[in-house]
């Protein structure tokens, strides 16, 4: 126990390490390059393997390859390398493959701005790859939330066996900040649930839609198959519309289905407020000044922080935007959750977006001011 | 072994071979299946991995595992499966088109020397995607993208993987009467192992160019090209060379220093900090060390740096934030003490220092020629003094006179954290600086 001076990339490592982590494969970019140096110092002390790949195409494909081979698997990266990812993370979603993909995201597009921060992936996040079908992502605000949500990831990877996202901000990924990461409460450990030796093994093989095929290993007990094309619950290519769909199903239920159960979030509500602020990431701390001083002046504001982007926490939005007159979406991007808070509106809910993409965090009194709190 | 376990390793449980008739992939994946039967693999131990194209079908004759992965990119799950397993053995099934589309996989695991197995179906064209060139196709020869013949020369895959390192090479054609024996040496090998399996694409490149045996070898003859194994040079596999790499040369585990609050502060409200310099000065360390020995004092404290992408030149600038309760906002759009020390900081915080407000103090290397500012102004012969002790301690030496001037927290616990979080060499150096920094001010 005690405090220390850290980057949310050192907590990430942590929490990765801590969630038993024992493979990973990165590639140099900033403002990601220090999660490969903590990992390269950590994993292998650990009795693991962490490897910098020629490039992150090689990433992706060592780090799938090595979750179906049983191990806990992390990669790290910027916007730039979650575009070369994309191809592997469609394979990962085909393969129900359990992964974490850490993405610090920086000014964009392209190279844009390297050393500067954004939160410009968001919605390129939701329809990563072709087929578009549902990830999770998770979006910390400090460090010590970038320790617990990247332990947390390593959890849900487990328990849905999908690949799960850490969206932090370089804002918060290479800021320092005085924290101390034993008082962060973690729940246990999710292990992968094993396929029962005795039975003939199928990859992909489910009672109902929304259930998480249990797993058996590359070089375990049983014969494994993984593949890209479209398959049936055996690992075999199949052409079957009925089965096609079927398999489809299954994958987007066993996430949206579980859309409640994936939500973090966190509320301060306040009786009687007439708006909102619905934030996440490094804004939500902005926010959090906004609404001090909104309520210092006497002025009635309600905030929800989600710490869970993908799936949607719906439920919670909508219960949140329930009898308040105005949401004000403040966003390190040119709108992009601001699209999901307008779709999920109740009629005559004024949705008002905050955003802000020079680089620069958006401050309190800019919220204050465009959202007509000032 | 007296009795043979396994007699097969293929089953047509899903049907005939979906090639067609004469492709060479009929016989190099049973050439694969004897080579491994005559191993007598382990089938839970093996994973077949294969890349795209049509000798990416071949995977699901197999009734070892398998992975089939996308196009170009065999090598690096097959990889995988041996970084995470290398009791595994791995065999990857690649064509000519996977070999262009992942040249630079094909570069790295020869050179990496990681231990799978790369058989190349190459046969000169894309045959499952309607007969187009690729890297191995000849000049002149005619595909569906090269009507007038091909201009582009044909890349060597052997000559390619050698000249990256390959532990292992072997060129062979799917008419070599050896070309079990020769899938099943190179099965064996501990490192990495390439057989270039030259075949004939009986739908499209062969008809196109009649193309038959005997004008392969009249294609190896032109080239100059020999079969068989052209490398054999062992050397350790990768994982094995990791491991004993990282046993040889584990550093001891970085003990973490946790921080507990030993000194007062006064620190009133949330306070921040901006000091603006040249790259080499140190800022980014000192900065850290400002806002370690706010820890030490009871704060909360966040650090926040900005530097070009090349970190060695231009300027160096850090933002600290102390508060006596959580910080939210990290960002310092007012600053309380602003510092700058050389030229290349000025440059860049000019426009903040022309808007600092008077509740600002800014210090300022006495040389520096300053915008007007409504911050009162404090001038301190920081390059003089560092001159003395180093200039690697200039930073050191300016926060350590704010400190003082501004009280906000004891020099003591300054002190302590340049004491505990640095080398005691580098220590000894920076305790003199901030003692000679207090006097200024």
């Amino acid at each position: 126990m005690g405090r220390e001076f850290l980057e949310g990339n050192e907590a990430i490592a942590r929490g990765a390490m801590k969630a038993g982590c024992d493979f990973f494969a990165g590639y140099p970019i900033t403002p990601a390059s220090s999660i490969l140096h903590y990992m390269l110092d950590l994993v292998p002390r650990a009795g693991g393997m962490a490897i910098q790949a020629e490039d992150e195409i090689a990433s992706m494909g060592f780090c799938i390859a090595a979750a179906m081979a049983g191990r806990k698997v992390m990669t790290a990266t910027s916007g730039p390398g979650i575009s070369l990812y994309s191809e592997n993370i469609g394979l990962a979603q085909m393969g129900e493959t359990p992964l974490v993909i850490v993405n610090i995201q920086r000014q964009g597009p392209a190279t844009g701005s390297a050393t500067k921060g954004a939160e410009g992936d968001i919605q390129f996040t939701r329809w990563v790859t072709s087929g578009g079908l549902p990830v999770i992502a998770l979006s910390p605000a400090t460090v010590a939330e970038a320790y617990d949500l990247t332990y947390r990831a390593f959890n849900l990877a487990e328990q849905y066996r999908s690949p799960v996202f850490i969206m932090a901000s370089k804002e918060t990924g290479v800021t320092r900040e005085s924290v101390d990461l034993d008082a962060v409460e973690l729940p246990p450990r999710v292990e992968r649930k094993a396929a029962p030796p005795d039975q003939k093994y199928q990859p992909h093989y489910f009672e109902h839609l929304a259930e998480t095929p249990a797993m058996s290993a590359f070089s375990g007990e049983h014969i494994a198959r993984f593949t890209t094309s479209t398959h049936d619950k055996t690992g075999y290519l199949t052409t079957n519309p009925a089965v096609i769909q079927e398999m489809l199903d299954h994958y987007a239920a066993k996430i949206n289905d579980a859309a409640d159960d994936i939500a973090l979030y966190k509320q301060d509500f306040q009786d009687g407020a007439d708006t909102l602020i619905i934030s996440y990431g490094i804004i939500s701390r902005s926010v959090a000044v906004a609404v001090k001083n909104a309520r210092a002046r006497g002025q009635k504001v309600s905030s929800l922080v989600l710490q869970t982007l993908w799936p949607t926490p719906e439920k919670t939005i909508r219960a949140a935007m329930n009898g308040v007159g105005k949401v004000i979406v403040p966003e390190m991007n040119m709108g992009q959750y601001r699209l999901e808070i307008e779709r999920l509106a109740p009629p005559g809910v004024e949705v008002i977006g905050v955003d802000k993409m020079n680089t620069s965090l958006i401050s309190p009194s800019e919220i204050e001011t465009i959202g007509g709190l000032a | 072994m007296s009795t043979i376990e396994h007699a097969t390793y293929m089953t047509d449980a899903i049907g005939p071979l979906p090639f067609c008739p004469g492709c060479g992939h009929h016989v190099l994946i049973k050439s694969l299946n004897k080579a491994m039967v005559k191993l007598q693999l382990d089938p839970k131990k093996t994973v077949i991995v294969t890349d795209i194209g049509c000798i990416g079908l071949s995977d699901r004759y197999f009734t070892t595992n398998a992975f089939h992965g996308l196009h170009g990119r065999s090598i690096t799950y097959a990889c995988g499966l041996k970084l995470a397993r290398p009791e595994l053995t791995v065999i990857t099934l690649k064509g000519d088109g996977g070999c262009g589309i992942g040249g630079t996989h094909l570069l790295n695991v020869a050179r990496r020397n990681i231990g799978i197995t790369l058989i190349i179906a190459n046969n000169f064209n894309y045959g499952m995607t309607g007969g187009q060139h690729s890297v191995t196709t000849p000049t002149d020869g005619i595909t569906s993208t090269t009507p007038w013949g091909n201009v582009e020369g044909p890349m060597d895959l052997c000559g390619t993987a050698i000249a990256a390192g390959a532990a292992w090479v072997a060129r062979t054609t799917t008419f070599e009467k050896d070309l079990v024996d020769t899938i099943a040496q190179a099965i064996k090998q501990p490192g990495f192992a390439m057989v270039d399996a030259w075949e004939l694409c009986t739908a499209y490149y062969a008809p196109r160019n009649q193309l038959k045996k005997k004008d392969l070898d009249d294609m190896l003859e032109g080239y100059g090209f020999k079969l068989g194994v052209l490398t054999n040079k062992p050397r350790e596999e990768y994982s094995a060379h990791y491991r004993k790499a990282f046993e040889a040369g584990k550093s001891a585990v970085k003990k973490r220093t946790t921080i507990e609050t030993g000194f007062d502060n006064a620190v009133a409200r949330q306070t921040g900090i901006v000091i603006a310099g040249s790259a080499g000065q140190k800022i980014k360390s000192a900065a850290t060390l400002l806002a370690q020995g706010a820890m030490y004092s009871g704060l909360e404290t966040t650090q926040k740096d900005d530097y070009p992408i090349t970190v060695m030149t231009g300027h160096s600038l850090s933002e600290i934030i102390v508060s006596r309760d959580r910080i939210e906002y990290t960002a310092i759009d007012s600053p309380d003490y602003f510092l700058v020390i050389s030229q290349d900081g000025l440059k860049k915080a000019r426009a903040r220092i022309e808007q600092l407000p008077e509740t600002c103090t800014l210090y300022a290397e006495q040389s520096l020629d300053l915008p007007e500012t409504m911050a009162k102004v404090v001038k301190l012969p920081l390059n003089d003094v560092a001159a003395k002790i180093s200039k690697l301690s200039i930073a050191i030496i300016a926060l350590a006179a704010m400190l003082k001037d501004s009280g906000i927290y004891p020099a003591h616990a300054f002190a302590n954290a340049i004491s505990k979080f640095q080398k005691p060499t580098v220590a000894e150096m920076n305790l003199k600086a901030a003692a000679a920094g207090a006097e200024l001010t």
